[in-house]
């Protein structure tokens, strides 16, 4: 029986230090990890807590992140409660399994700490490899700051591993900007962050002897279109059980967490759309904006996978302009969070201007004067009631500036 | 094998995951079991058993990744059970010739032949004890 661990109401944590207790308090299993910067603390805490009595379950210390997420797989299959932890490279490594780890139907939980992709090499933070998986069936939540880290990995395995989801969940933080940053952690105590995610329900599993299972079948043209297809209605069901744990979790705690955060959004007339912890550095602008008579919010989608297509477009359908922030090289296109803002408004019917900002690539600081900025151009275009300023501008990037799509060129 | 139409169900009607059960509720071998399907249409080549030559040693027995031996019960000498291979299955065997490497009889005991091979022209016309060569 692993020990308990005491906790004060108040700690000081870094995200990692944040996500580790989560992965603690859940009592996985069986953890296969690789070790990578930045989500190593992660990695290296549960491995300290279970050499120290604290962990019943399993370490398995694998060759490759490949490997690593193989053998989650491997132990999700056989029964058991399973979680791993990745950044950037060892993401990009694991992609092929993410895939597989979803089609079979796997609840395993992965908490990520953003990073941006080589080459040229970098370990700091962007949204590179969370856009890396973004179409691999799993379901991606964002966490702004340590506190978010924690929560978000609690309800990750109650969402995962609900018998109408049943589907692997990502948890983001940003690379040291929220995975490094020690700040104010309120954690529950043992027994009841378990009694939260309550005990593992196996489904299917390998290890029950009298019923020999098969997972992930081939299957081809007859097949393969209706398994994808069932699994994405799985994943556009999901928002209802994440929506009832976030419920349960704020009676437990008092902590509210919605599929869409919105702050100031009640009067807005221009809207910051941001992943991660420039949410927090636009609310920021956006109060400063407010001095200077801008109408300003700010909007983030707490799940990046499912995408709350209905949810932004009723948050942001009275909005004259919005700015998406995309945090990720969008390699001759518009940004990922644009398209699915621009996809969720058109969808619903609404003709809010739209323009899109490219930010923080390798962990290039992004501070309350960029995202202040960026409002000074949404007012620009809320006033003017058409685009005037490029469809897609790079922020605090060094040179001649560097935009694509200006009006009247 | 193409899919029985009677196995095509629709996207909300199979178990998720890709998941196949070997057996149903009452230990039967279920419809998804191996055993009921012939997965053997793509081989090209196959191999051809010769009893004759055979001292069932049971290497491809053990070798073969599908297990495609086929064996019976039989008494030896001393009174004692032992398998005995009596031939291959053709519905699961997909010529990957594993079982023709470990045969370690001097004149092999299972030989590759293009699939359309007659059997008996192919156990009539079986290699002959090689002369030595200098």
């Amino acid at each position: 029986m692993a020990e308990k661990y005491e906790l004060k109401t108040k700690e000081v944590w870094d995200g990692n230090t944040a996500a580790s207790h989560a992965l603690r308090q859940a009592q996985v299993d069986v953890v296969a990890a690789y070790p990578i910067t930045p989500s190593t603390p992660i990695v290296q805490n549960y491995a300290q807590y279970l050499a120290d009595g604290y962990v019943d379950g399993e370490f398995v210390m694998v060759e490759s992140e490949h490997s690593a997420m193989s053998a989650c797989v491997g132990a999700s299959a056989a029964g058991g409660r399973v979680a791993t932890a990745t950044s950037s490279q060892g993401y990009a490594l694991m992609v092929e399994v993410l895939y597989q780890a979803s089609g079979m139907r796997l609840p395993i939980v992965m908490t990520v700490v953003n990073r941006a992709l080589a080459s040229p090499l970098n370990i700091h933070g962007d949204h590179g490899d969370l856009y890396l998986g973004r179409d691999a069936g799993w379901i991606h939540l964002i966490a702004n700051n340590p506190q978010e880290a924690y929560d978000m990995t609690l309800c990750a395995f109650k969402i995962a591993e609900d018998e109408d989801v049943r589907l692997p969940v990502s948890t983001n933080q940003d690379g040291f900007l929220v995975s490094h940053t020690a700040q104010i952690v309120e954690p529950l105590d043992d027994d009841t962050a378990y009694k939260f995610i309550g005990d593992y329900k196996p489904k299917n599993p390998m290890l029950d002897f009298n019923s020999p299972t098969t997972y992930g079948a081939q299957t081809e043209e007859e097949w393969h279109f209706e398994h994808k297809a069932r699994q994405h209605k799985a994943l556009m069901d999901s928002p209802k059980v994440i929506e009832k744990v976030f419920a349960e979790f704020k009676e437990l705690t008092g902590r509210e967490y919605k599929l869409v955060e919105s702050y100031n959004m009640e009067d807005a007339e221009v809207a910051v759309v941001a992943m991660g912890s420039n949410y927090e550095t636009a609310k920021i602008a956006a109060d400063k904006a407010r001095e200077m008579g801008i109408k300003a919010g700010v909007v983030c989608p707490r799940s990046f996978r499912p995408f709350p297509l209905e949810e932004v477009a009723e948050v942001l359908k009275n909005v004259k302009a919005i700015g998406t922030m995309d945090r990720s090289a969008p390699m001759g296109t518009i940004g990922a969070l644009h398209n699915e803002i621009a996809g969720a408004l058109n969808g619903f019917g609404y003709n809010s201007i739209i323009t899109g900002y490219i930010y923080g690539l390798g962990g290039r600081d992004t501070t309350v004067e960029d995202n202040l900025e960026v409002f000074k151009d949404l007012a620009m275009n809320a006033e003017a009631g058409k685009r005037v300023t490029p469809l897609q501008k790079f922020i605090k990037l060094r040179g001649p500036e560097l935009s694509f799509f200006k009006v009247g060129e | 094998m193409a899919t029985p139409t009677e196995r095509l169900e629709n996207w909300d009607e199979f178990e998720i995951g890709a998941v196949l059960k070997s057996f149903d509720e009452n230990g039967n071998y279920s419809r998804d079991h191996s055993k009921t399907y012939q997965v053997a249409d793509w081989r090209v080549d196959k191999p051809i058993f010769n009893r004759e030559t055979c001292i069932d040693c049971d290497n491809c027995w053990v070798a073969c990744p599908d297990s495609c031996f086929l064996v019976e019960t039989i008494e030896n000498k001393r009174g004692k059970k032992q398998a005995k291979i009596i031939g291959i299955d053709y519905d699961h065997c997909k010529g990957c010739g594993v079982c023709v490497e470990v045969c370690p009889t001097p004149i092999k005991s299972l030989l590759m032949f293009p699939e359309f091979t007659d059997e008996k022209e192919a156990l009539n016309n079986w290699p002959k004890k090689e002369d030595k060569k200098d």
